[in-house]
């Protein structure tokens, strides 16, 4: 056999090394560039409470929000949500993006956790979640006055996060 | 105090494995033999730092030290007992403990069971495991120290663990699977030894091959046990659903399988000699990348344990360092690993080959499947998401291909086979198979897949070889009873863990078509039929669990009118976490298991249930502790049998000279 063939290996295996080392670098908490600055995607879902009732883009309310994408199979979810509840208790306003999530096991999680949102999105295919390149649950969006994402956090939502990532650009965006 | 003393013992192991990372390699390259069976001694003192470090958690855990950050953060005072233990590896700091220990307890049993091996062969080996050691110590210390302290604030009660790893499944799982990880180090570090050594013959083969076969043992069951867990506490009854967590289980169980088929092949015939040291390489590298998959957050995946980039780019750099390494060393060495046997088309040797090549496609395809998101999100691809349906279209024509092999095991000699004979042998058993697989379904299930008849049409093929074979062995021996205790527990192991497989196939064939799902709003007092079952639901009862609330439902179940048995499912609600969870009810069968779980609470006094009727799904797992059996009754084979006392070791030399079939 030819001496190279030895080497394939390690070539194969120092491709994966750097993907692998892309995929960590590749810091998911931001958004992608290509997203930012971008409108949030056109949709048109049924809410969370009833198949019949679609909620599309201009359902959005036209002010700084939040969309924050959660699912009850998702235990980081949970330790977010009194955080969640206790913001729209101080009249932060929520949009909740259910992701691929069961209708029934989903409104009871609200029922017995409390509802922080304003608009419950029933995305049960994910649809609207690759669009947005959801990574995963929790995630949470900020959008400004004209629907445009301003910012992104893969994770969970915490006082800190709020404080010290997403509070400044409000700021910002409430002057400018 | 005890949390500090767990601390400096896992510094002070630090130190003992840095003098067994170096100072045999001196005795090596020096051939001083003072300098080389300083290993042994180390990887003693470093295996007892672990245990005290592993002691100094359990302890913590016990007594409810809230003031260990790692233990506030996964346990309760309301935590039962077991609980408590198991929690040690609830999380990330105390699995990568575990890992360690784990890994130490591996290098003391090659230092105890090696007394029969060339010093420089040890010293080698036991150093290997020394650097990998340093590596998940430096992790440890620096990136995940499970001893950190909230000081001076810390919380009066901790956060509880979480209520899915309350269970007993999540006990032993995490030990078991780790002790077959961790189990490959072993070979890994013999091939490291063989390299460069630059020696490899038959009997480096025959070291391998007990120690390939416990960590392959464990990692079975492991496996087997997560499969088990997931299906009656995840409540959906499914019992694989190609999740990065469970493939980075399953990549080093493919490779470590083909491993296995091709250290035989290298022992026997001295063949494929670079193939097995670089699936050696494999199996524990994937190993490795598992561990970094899981833990630095790349994949997201259903198992969301918490992670961090930091320790991502830490694990990262170790594996590029190991695998990278071993491969360069492969590269440069692996080459002068010349086979000089000769041998045909229709031969063992080329179905081990051919054992291999799916066994490395099937890896390729979990591998590929497993890491696309990533390729797509870099290349950007667009998002894509990869799911069962990819998996299934490519692994089950691959399992297929491989039981057709595995028929022909029996027949296949070495060297060569008379081709027009192997035909004649093969042929009737092939008809047979497919008439029956046909049949069979037709006749107890009156509907036909081409699933279940072409997994049946291989499982009935395999198994008439398997019988035919112990039948032809026993025909012309006088006391037949006598000559089947006297075949070597190689042959009743290899058979055994074959027959696994098959009894694996059938369960995971006919439990994938013919099981039936509905979901139902049950009242007090109504009923739900699925399969000729009855489910009534009788009552509803609160009870209140140590550390959670929950509603039970008393449901019996009949069949025909006749009382089968009844079931209790509940939906709990754990205090600390407000996690709700679901406990299904199973009523176990050989041939079928009903499954309950309970929904969500309807208005009054209903519920949504769910119901499942799942046939042979219990073969599933029987098949994974078969395969595990098999493998285990092989290492009894007297060949394999370490010498503990080299006094023994001249007369059993003996017994290995005398071994070649």
């Amino acid at each position: 056999m030819k001496q190279w063939v030895y080497l394939l290996p390690l070539v194969l295996f120092i491709a994966l090394a750097i993907v692998l080392w892309q995929g960590l670098s590749n810091d998911s908490r931001l958004l992608p560039a290509a997203m930012l600055n971008q409108p949030f995607p056109e949709f048109a879902l049924p809410s969370l409470a009833s198949s019949s009732q679609i909620i599309t883009t201009k359902d959005l309310p036209k002010q700084i929000i939040l969309v924050n994408v959660w699912a009850t199979w998702c235990s980081s979810c949970l330790q977010e949500h009194p955080f969640l509840v206790e913001l729209a208790k101080q009249g932060v306003v929520i949009i909740g993006l259910n992701y691929k999530d069961k209708r029934a096991d989903a409104l009871a999680w609200l029922k017995q956790l409390g509802n922080p949102y304003q608009l419950e999105i029933f995305d049960a295919k994910g649809s609207l979640g690759l669009d947005l390149g959801v990574y995963g649950a929790p995630e949470t969006y900020l959008l400004d006055q004209h629907g445009v994402i301003q910012y992104r956090h893969v994770g969970v939502l915490t006082p800190d996060v709020w404080r010290q990532r997403l509070i400044p650009i409000i700021e910002v965006l409430k002057n400018g | 105090m005890i949390p500090e003393l767990g601390h400096f013992a896992l510094i002070l192991a630090l130190l003992f494995t840095l003098i067994q990372a170096t100072i045999p390699l001196i005795g090596v390259a020096e051939g001083r033999l003072d300098l080389m069976v300083v290993a042994k001694s180390c990887a003693w003192v470093q295996w007892l730092l672990f245990v005290i470090a592993f002691a100094c958690l359990v302890y913590a855990f016990v007594n409810n030290d809230f003031t260990v950050a790692y233990v506030a953060k996964h346990s309760n005072s309301l935590l039962p007992l077991q609980y408590k233990i198991s929690a040690v590896w609830g999380g990330h700091e105390g699995s990568i403990l575990l890992w360690a220990l784990i890994l130490s307890s591996w290098t003391v049993a090659v230092a105890i069971f090696s007394q029969r091996l060339p010093a420089t062969m040890v010293a080698s080996v036991l150093t290997v495991m020394a650097w990998i050691s340093l590596g998940f110590l430096l992790f440890i210390l620096f990136t995940s120290n499970p001893f950190e302290r909230l000081l001076p604030n810390f919380p009066i009660d901790g956060q509880d663990l979480n209520p899915l790893l309350q269970d007993f499944g999540l006990i032993v799982h995490p030990p078991i699977l780790y002790m077959g990880y961790v189990g490959f180090s072993v070979v890994f570090a013999f091939a490291i030894a063989a390299l460069l050594e630059g020696r490899l013959d038959s009997a480096w083969a025959r070291w391998c091959r007990p120690w390939t076969l416990v960590a392959w043992c464990f990692l079975t069951l492991g496996i087997s046990l997560g499969s088990w867990w997931a299906y009656y506490e995840l409540g959906w009854g499914g019992w694989w659903f190609w999740d990065p967590v469970e493939n980075a289980s399953f990549m080093p169980w493919l490779a470590g399988t083909a491993l296995l088929h091709s250290l035989a092949a290298t022992e026997k015939r001295g063949v494929f000699k670079s193939w097995t040291l670089l699936l050696a390489i494999s199996a524990f590298s994937f190993s490795l990348l598992g561990t970094f998959l899981v833990r630095s957050g790349v994949l997201t995946s259903v198992h969301a344990f918490a992670n961090d980039p930091e320790r991502g780019s830490f694990i990262l750099i170790f594996l590029s360092l190991v695998v990278g390494g071993s491969l360069t060393l492969f590269a440069i060495r692996a080459g002068q690993f010349k086979s000089f046997s000769q041998y045909d088309l229709a031969s063992k040797e080329m179905l081990l080959l051919g054992n291999n090549l799916l066994l490395s496609v099937a890896t390729a395809v979990v591998m590929l499947g497993t890491l696309f998101p990533l390729f797509a999100d870099i290349f950007h691809w667009g998002k894509i998401s990869v799911g069962p349906p990819y998996f299934n279209a490519l692994f089950i024509p691959l399992v297929l291909g491989l039981l057709f092999l595995l028929g022909f095991v029996p027949l296949m000699r070495w060297r060569q086979n008379d081709l027009s004979l192997l035909v004649k042998q093969a042929l009737p058993s092939l008809i047979a198979s497919l008439i029956i697989a046909v049949l069979l379904p037709w006749w107890l299930a009156e509907q036909l897949n081409i699933w279940v008849v072409l997994a049946l049409f291989m499982v009935f093929w395999v198994l008439s070889r398997l019988v035919f074979d112990l039948k032809q062995k026993l025909q012309h021996k006088r006391h037949p009873w006598q000559a089947m205790l006297n075949m070597t527990p190689s042959y009743w192991g290899m058979s055994l863990a074959h027959f696994g497989v098959l009894v694996l196939v059938v369960g995971a064939a006919l439990t994938s078509v013919y099981s039936i799902e509905k979901d139902v709003r049950l009242d007090i007092g109504g009923s739900v039929s699925i399969a000729d079952y009855e489910f009534r639901l009788i009552q509803l009862k609160d009870i209140q669990g140590s550390n959670y609330t929950a509603v039970q439902a008393d449901i019996e179940v009949y069949q025909q009118q006749r009382f089968v048995t009844k079931l209790f499912p509940e939906k709990r609600l754990y205090s600390v976490q407000k996690m709700p969870m679901t406990e299904a009810a199973i009523d176990p069968g050989l041939t079928r298991d009903l499954y309950i779980s309970l929904g969500e609470p309807l208005d009054g006094n209903s519920w949504a249930v769910r119901v499942y009727y799942k046939p042979f799904v219990r073969w599933l797992w029987l098949g994974g502790v078969l395969m595990a059996f098999g493998g285990l009754i092989v290492i009894r084979d007297r060949r394999y049998r370490f010498a503990i006392k080299s006094t023994k070791s001249s007369q059993s030399d003996g017994l290995f000279a005398g071994e070649t079939s």
